[in-house]
This record gives C-alpha cells, structure tokens and sequence, in this order.
C-alpha cells in the first residue's frame, strides 16, 4: 500500500512539473523577457496575440540580459536599447535583433509641485535629481542627454543626483512617492504612470534617439511563435498596443 | 507498520543530503565559480570596496542603535508581566518575517516625505531619503528584531534568584540591570547581536526603496552587488562582493553558535 501511494505522489510532482517540458501541443506558452518601460505595451499586445499564451517578466534590460547571458533562455528579448541585443547576438545567444519602437526621454516631477518647470530647474543647487544606472538604457540616454550640455550646467545637474535607481520603473517611483524634484524617464513612463507625475518635455537638441532593440533568442523549442511575436511587433497587433502606449515608430 | 522500518531511515538520509547539497551548492559555487585570482582584483575595485565601507560603517551604526535601546526593552519585556506582553512581542517580531519589499513600503509610508510622520522629520532638519541616515533606519528596523527576541529569551532565562539577591544587597534596579543582568546574559545578547548584524549587512530591498542607490551615501554592498551584476562581465565582481558578505556572514554565524553554545538552539523563554 505504501509503495503505491509513494509511487502516486511521485507521479503528481511529475505531472505538476510538465507543463514546462512540453507545450508544443495543445498550448504553447512563450516567454518574453522584455524592458520595463514595455510593461503596459506588452501587457496589451499579449491579451491580442492568439497565438500562444505569453508569460512575460519586465525588468531592467541590462539585468534581462545579464540573465541571458548565464543561461537563461526566454524565447524573446525585448530591449530599450539596441545596443544588448547587438551584443547578445556579437555572442551567438539571439537571432539577429530588429529595432521596433522608439520613445522620447522627459524630465518626470510630481503632478502638485512647482519647484521644477524647466531643465534650468533641475540644475538649481537643493534640486534633488534622480537617474538611472549607466548600464540601464534609461540611464545611458540621461548621461547622453547631459553629455549635450555646457559643462557647467552638466556639472550642476550632476551634482543634484541623490540616487542611481536599477531600472526605470523606480526611477519613477522615486518622483511619485515625493523623494525626488525630477527624474529623467521615458515619455511613456508618465503615461503609464497615471496621476502623480508630469513630463516636462526636452528640448530637440537634447533628445537622444531612443530606440528599442528585440530579438529571437537562440536554441529554441518553438522559434516560429516567437518570430510570430516579433512581426507583430513591427506589423500588427504589437505595433497597435505600442501606439496605444504612447511609443513612436523605430527611429 | 513493520515493514515501515527498513526504508524509512534510507528516505531520511536521502532528504537530508538532498537538503545539504541543494543549500550549500550555491554558497560554494560563489567563491569555485571564478579564480581566486579575478576575485580579489574585482575587489580592489573602487566602488567595490566603497560599498563594503559603507556597508561596514551603517551595520555597526544600526547595530549601536539596536543594543542601546533593545538591551533595556528587551529586559523589561523579559521581567515584566503586563496585559498586552503577548501582542508586544508579538508586534516587535513583526518585521522579521515581512518582506524586504514591503518594509520599503512600509518605511516610506512612515519616514518618507509623504509619510505619516514625514512632515515631522523634515521639519526637524532631518533628512533620510538618499541619505546615509536613511539607510541606518532601514537596517534598524529590518535587523533590531533578531536582538530584541534573543534579548527577550536571554533575560527571561536568568536565575531570578541572583537578581533577587543583587536588590537585597542594596543594588537598585538599573544597577542590577548593568551589573548583573547583562553579564550573565551577555551570550544569548551577543548571539543576538550577531544574528542582527548579519541580517543588516545582507540588507537589500528596503535600503534601495527608502534611501535609493548612489555610490558612497546609499549603495551597500548588497545593492553594489545588483548594481554590478548588470553591467557586460559584472558577474566576476558580483561574485566577488558576494563572496565576502558570505564569509562574514558566516563568521558570524559560527560566532552565534560559539559564544551562545547550544542554549541558542533550544529556543526557551518566547
């Protein structure tokens, strides 16, 4: 008697561990590694694609990368840059990347204050600024942003920098809780953001080309849906939800 | 039922080698997984060795902070019999099994510049948000709870007798306290202290969510460790920050089970 129920328990932690191993025949599940700023675009555009069902984890595209490259395989990349996917198929572990989307950098304040309404703002002393990462997109585009200034206004703004966030979700989250006067994210960010926070926009000269990467991740079960996935992006229900989201045609 | 006892101890053996290799595998493949060479030279890194200074100084604050005011409240819950002990001590556990994320939450809620007492501490000049302060705060709440229930159990197993006899020889109560009390409580206090320290120093969430990440003011180690890990051939310095915060934990650890011996494993008083 107790071998049986040995054996069966055996079998139910097997079967609670298949639907990992095999997804070719009913319902496919693709796994989409994806930029945080994506997060709402994505979120639409899976509920659109029919083709199989998407799990997808945001996060900041140089960790997902990071990831990536100590083994992890999700079946799409998806970044806020074009410069990690590049790399990433330099090393072999994606497809080619395609460049499907582009997107605006903006100064982000809280909705209720007035202590910053310009970039001149942002460079008075007691402005507390909040940035990205160098290794994030969102903080590689800043330092782009701040490398066009004269020096002295890029020395002050610098100085103003309290902190240093992972990706660009808590950039934000710094402005909207109070923390932080200003932040530099992406003009979708606010969007997404609701109530709480505003964008100041940049002015042209200042705005560095923002363009996001996505590529096939290599050695896969199932790269058709994944491909699927990545036209859509470009043509199709994936370009509708990125439009919708506020992002603008690859630059 | 008899011919339970043959295989029973043969799955026992297997569960607890299971148990052994899956939890020191990993601690082990931080320090075999690169040379020991790359790994002391990720350390000679600047912003390697500013984050563990930083670490270093804001445990050692938390951790002062934590012994002055948790030695006497820990005393006085351990002597005390009053109505509400229970949900005392049961309020000031709280914190060791929330998550990291929603004590982050939870200190902005309170501390941060919209929280409930934030227009307090502003207008008393202090600052925490991406401040060094800030940090100290989020170790203190996160860690004080592994000292104040060590301190609980420590006071709560003395001889009541020796205290008692302190007081008939004329000793007042905080005279007892500092000369009797603490001394021979003193290897439950540092198991405490121990245990406290290295959950400060392993801190992550709500240091990154109260007092945000900037190099040299808020980045600990345990924050430059994700920081690095992100950026193209990070992991080698990632592992190599892990790898001492590792070893001092575990010097900790040992120094729990040293000074505390097995009275620290048999969980009496709470």
């Amino acid at each position: 008697v107790r071998r049986t129920s040995l054996s069966a328990g055996a079998a139910i932690a097997i079967s609670a561990l298949a639907p990992t191993g095999c997804g070719s025949d009913s319902q496919a599940t693709l796994t989409v590694s994806a930029a945080a700023s994506l997060q709402s675009a994505f979120t639409d555009y899976a509920d659109h694609f029919g083709a199989a069902e998407v799990r997808q984890s945001f996060a900041a595209s140089d960790q997902l990368a990071a990831q990536i490259r100590q083994g992890a395989r999700p079946d799409v990349f998806a970044s806020a840059d074009t410069a990690l996917p590049d790399q990433l198929h330099h090393a072999g572990l994606t497809g080619r990347p395609r460049t499907f989307a582009g997107n605006r950098l903006v100064i982000a304040v809280p909705t209720g204050s007035e202590k910053v309404r310009s970039l001149a703002d942002v460079e008075r002393p007691g402005t507390a600024v909040v940035v990205g990462e160098p290794a994030v997109p969102v903080g590689a585009y800043t330092r782009q942003v701040l490398g066009r200034l004269p020096a002295a206004k890029r020395r002050a703004i610098v100085a103003n920098i309290r902190s240093q966030e992972p990706d660009t979700t808590s950039v934000l989250a710094k402005v909207a809780e109070g923390a932080a006067d200003a932040a530099f994210v992406y003009a979708t960010d606010v969007e997404a953001a609701g109530g709480g926070v505003r964008a100041i926009r940049l002015p042209a000269s200042l705005q560095p080309t923002v363009a996001y990467g996505v590529a096939v991740v290599r050695g896969l079960e199932h790269p058709g849906l994944a491909r699927r996935f990545v036209a859509g992006l470009i043509h199709g229900a994936g370009e509708r939800a990125l439009r919708r989201a506020g992002f603008l045609p690859p630059p | 039922m008899r011919a339970a006892r043959p295989w029973f101890p043969a799955i026992a053996f297997v569960a607890l080698a299971v148990a052994l290799a899956f939890l020191v595998i990993p601690v082990v493949a931080v320090f075999t997984n690169t040379g020991p060479g790359e790994l002391v030279s990720a350390l000679g890194e600047h912003g390697a060795r500013e984050a563990l200074w930083l670490s270093l100084r804001t445990s050692l604050a938390a951790v002062a902070v934590i012994v002055l005011v948790g030695t006497p409240a820990a005393y006085l819950l351990a002597n005390r019999a009053f109505r509400g002990r229970a949900l005392v001590l049961t309020l000031i556990e709280l914190p060791l099994v929330m998550p990291p994320a929603a004590a982050g939450i939870a200190l902005l809620a309170a501390f941060g510049p919209n929280g409930i007492l934030g227009g307090a501490i502003h207008d008393a000049g202090i600052e925490l948000v991406f401040e060094t302060a800030g940090v100290i705060v989020a170790l203190v709440f996160v860690a004080a709870p592994f000292y104040l229930r060590a301190g609980v159990a420590a006071f709560a197993a003395l001889d009541a007798s020796s205290l008692e006899a302190s007081r008939t020889l004329g000793a007042g109560p905080g005279r007892t306290f500092l000369r009797v009390a603490i001394p021979e409580a003193s290897g439950g206090l540092a198991a405490g202290l121990a245990l406290a320290w290295g959950r400060a120093l392993g801190e992550f969430g709500a240091t990154l969510m109260f007092a945000g990440s900037f190099p040299g003011v808020t980045r600990t180690a345990s924050l430059e460790i994700f920081a690095t890990f992100n950026t193209p051939n990070g992991f080698t310095a990632a592992l190599a920050l892990s790898g001492v915060l590792v070893a001092v934990s575990g010097a900790l650890l040992l120094t729990v089970k040293l000074v505390s011996g097995e009275r620290a494993l048999e969980g009496r008083g709470i």
